[in-house]
């Protein structure tokens, strides 16, 4: 017989966890006792927000589940952010909650919480642990279920008598749930009426989202675009989906997309969407898109086909799956006109990229940044005006570019970098986050610091929370509410007092020069990057 | 216009709780829910009375099916399904009134559960609009408590979920 403990440990290490992201408490320490004696590599948050923020960008990098840990009450509602930021831009979490004994559930003791209740609308699934024996069963469906399907992240809940009572280990060999059997082979009719749709289209458009990180097929789609002459828009979430510099490539569709990729959605004829959701952030008017646009929906979650908008023709299966089926198929090539139209309105987009009289210009920044970078690096914007100017600025070549696309959650950037570094040590990455955002994780710089994790981070400063201003300027006659950050500290300095090396640099002529002082630093490294306040997102 | 949906889900805590979750999250409009156990006794059917066009239920259709603990998910068409709602009607009235609250019950073909000196408690349980026909019947007299369940539904012939 072993404990509780004993088997989540193992079941862990059967999983093949390296690393936990977490914060301890009473509720967990039957479990942090065992964990010591591990294999798995405990990374200590300052907050367990981050816990789960780290947990994803290391699951978005290596793509298996990241794990989190948080105690009861205060430990697991502060995971609640993490968790929706997780849910929204489906990445496979597996959260641990401690959780008061079962004996006194439901009396609102000391550090009680009902986490599976508060976080039942951002989990893919949740567990309220009863009795120990079940802990192999459940966490090795909650792997399953996190990392299967539309990936999300699955909450297992446990109580802390559950953690010390004794059981007979015994995992089932697999996972049977008959309520969760996810489509991965595309229908046959559908893929023939796919073919047709593209066959019989003039104008046809692929719009990729965060889905194809999810099938890994992004070698299939620039196969599939280029084989057949598609160009591409892609979501927030879908960018690198096909290299950024790609010729077929025409940007970021959406409010704060490229015109030219928002234009070709108005003109296709065909739109192929490829794991999106398509949000009111991606298409503003789903009705004007659907009138004279016939719509392809390939998507692993049959709910959001139809939920947005109408669809023609929908496909539900994995991405990677389906764009080999139609593949097979040998759709016709279309024709150059219609691509090579959209090619020359690209050539005709004049990139914002002069030097500023006061200020860096931040959207030139992070051009140079990114093509200074090794062609696999990962970039993890933050949520705000730097993630415009990231977003659309930014080069992505065979790396990622990782940031909180459905939820926008500040304080993302940092995190996601730590989890990130940690998945590929071997690969730079860098966070970019603005002067606001910077303040919600900078307790993150311990972290980094505790566990020499080799991130560079940038942080526009401009003593706004710019984006909020910018609709202020907007809608609101220019009547700026709470965006002034006045008070905020010296980041150099904050970065120095954690022993962190950084720069601040206030003018584009010291930009390439400050990149290269930055990534030629062996560790971590922080370079504030001054911004006029009225520099405008787009 | 409404539509009957059967839902399949494991019996099991917390399952009901997502599921009404759901749709309170997702503005969906339930007329009535109705749960019991099945053959199965590990499996629980929940029938739904959804309230939308067929944009709702086709949403309501797949958000559930969606769900880990939902094991089958079928709207039912109308024509093709029986029916039935239990309810439980106590109506407080004078002696001279018990005769033609006898008689309603009669050719509503329900049935008198429980009496007193001052009331009547009357059972039927039929499809949902015969119910509100007694309702409406029983209306002018005082009616002084409802209890009315869900609407659960089968379909018929051999037809099965």
């Amino acid at each position: 017989m072993i404990t509780g403990a004993e088997a989540i440990v193992r079941c862990l290490e059967n999983e093949g966890v390296e690393y936990i992201f977490g914060y301890p408490g009473a509720t967990v320490c039957p479990l942090y006792d065992k964990l010591t004696k591990s294999s798995i590599k405990h990374i200590l948050v300052r907050h367990e927000q981050h816990a789960g923020h780290e947990a994803s960008g290391y699951a978005r990098i290596k793509k298996r589940p990241g794990v989190c840990m948080t105690t009861s009450g205060p430990g697991a509602t502060n995971l609640i952010t993490a968790l929706a930021t997780a849910y929204m831009d489906s990445v496979p979490l597996v959260a641990f909650t401690g959780q008061v004994s079962s004996e006194l559930l439901g009396r609102d003791v000391f550090q009680e919480a009902d986490i599976t209740g508060a976080a039942e609308p951002f989990t893919k699934y949740s567990y309220l642990v009863k009795n120990a024996a079940d802990l192999p069963r459940i966490i090795k469906e909650a792997f399953h279920i996190a990392s299967t399907g539309r990936p999300g992240p699955v909450l297992i809940d446990i109580p802390v008598n559950v953690q010390t009572d004794k059981l007979d280990f015994y995992q089932p060999e697999a996972v049977d749930l008959r309520g969760y059997k996810p489509t991965i082979k595309g229908h046959a009719g559908q893929i023939k009426r796919v073919l047709r749709a593209i066959n019989n289209a003039q104008r046809p458009v692929i719009c990729v989202g965060g889905g194809i990180f999810a099938a890994e097929g992004q070698k299939e789609l620039q196969q599939f675009c280029e084989s057949i002459n598609i160009p591409v828009v892609s979501t927030m979430m879908g960018i690198g989906a096909i290299p950024t510099a790609h010729p077929l490539y025409m940007g970021m569709l959406g409010m704060h997309g490229k015109s030219i990729a928002n234009r070709a959605i108005i003109d296709s004829d065909l739109l192929i969407i490829i794991g999106a959701r398509v949000s009111d952030r991606a298409v503003l008017l789903p009705a004007n898109v659907s009138k004279n646009t016939k719509i392809v929906h390939i998507d692993i979650d049959p709910a959001e086909i139809g939920k947005n908008l109408d669809t023609f023709i929908p496909v539900v299966g994995d991405a990677k799956e389906i764009l080999r089926q139609v593949m097979e198929e040998e759709p016709e090539k279309k024709s150059v006109e219609w691509t090579d139209a959209l090619k020359a309105a690209r050539e005709m987009l004049t990139l914002d990229y002069e030097p500023r009289k006061a200020g860096i210009n931040p959207k030139a920044f992070v051009h140079l940044l990114s093509r200074t970078l090794p062609d696999d690096h990962i970039y993890c914007a933050d949520v705000g005006q730097n993630q415009i100017w990231s977003a659309g600025n930014c080069e992505v070549r065979t790396g990622r570019f990782l940031t909180s696309g459905g939820m926008g959650t500040m304080g993302y950037s940092i995190p996601a970098a730590i989890g990130a570094k940690l998945a590929a040590p071997d690969r730079a990455v860098v966070a970019v986050c603005g002067d606001g955002s910077f303040q919600m994780q900078m307790m993150e710089l311990a972290t980094i610091c505790q566990n020499n994790v080799d991130v560079k981070i940038v942080v526009m400063k401009n003593n706004k929370l710019g984006l909020v201003k910018e609709i202020q300027r907007k809608s609101y006659k220019n009547n700026e509410s709470a965006v002034d950050l006045t008070g905020s500290p010296d980041i150099v300095a904050i970065a120095a007092a954690y022993g962190i090396p950084g720069r601040r640099i206030d003018s584009m002529d010291a930009a390439e020069e400050a990149i290269a002082q930055m990534l030629g630093n062996k560790g971590v490294y922080l370079l504030e990057c001054v911004v006029d306040e009225n520099e405008p997102s787009m | 216009m409404k539509h009957t949906i059967s839902v399949l889900v494991e019996n099991k805590a917390g399952v009901l709780a997502r599921i009404s979750g759901l749709f309170a999250r997702r503005g969906f409009n339930i007329d009535s829910l109705a749960v019991g156990t099945t053959e199965d006794k590990n499996i629980s059917r929940i029938t739904l009375l959804v309230d939308g066009d067929d944009y709702i239920a086709e949403q309501v259709t797949k958000q559930l099916n969606k769900q880990i603990d939902v094991i089958k998910v079928r709207k039912l068409d109308q024509e093709e399904i029986t029916r039935r709602e239990l309810v439980l009607v106590k109506v407080k009235m004078s002696a001279d009134q018990r005769g033609e609250i006898i008689d309603i019950v009669k050719i509503m073909q329900g049935e008198i559960v429980d009496i007193s000196h001052t009331t009547l408690t009357v059972e039927m349980s039929d499809k949902p609009e015969k119910i509100d026909l007694l309702i409406d019947l029983l209306s002018p007299y005082n009616i002084v408590e409802v209890a009315r369940t869900g609407t659960i539904a089968l379909q018929k012939g051999a037809a099965i979920v």
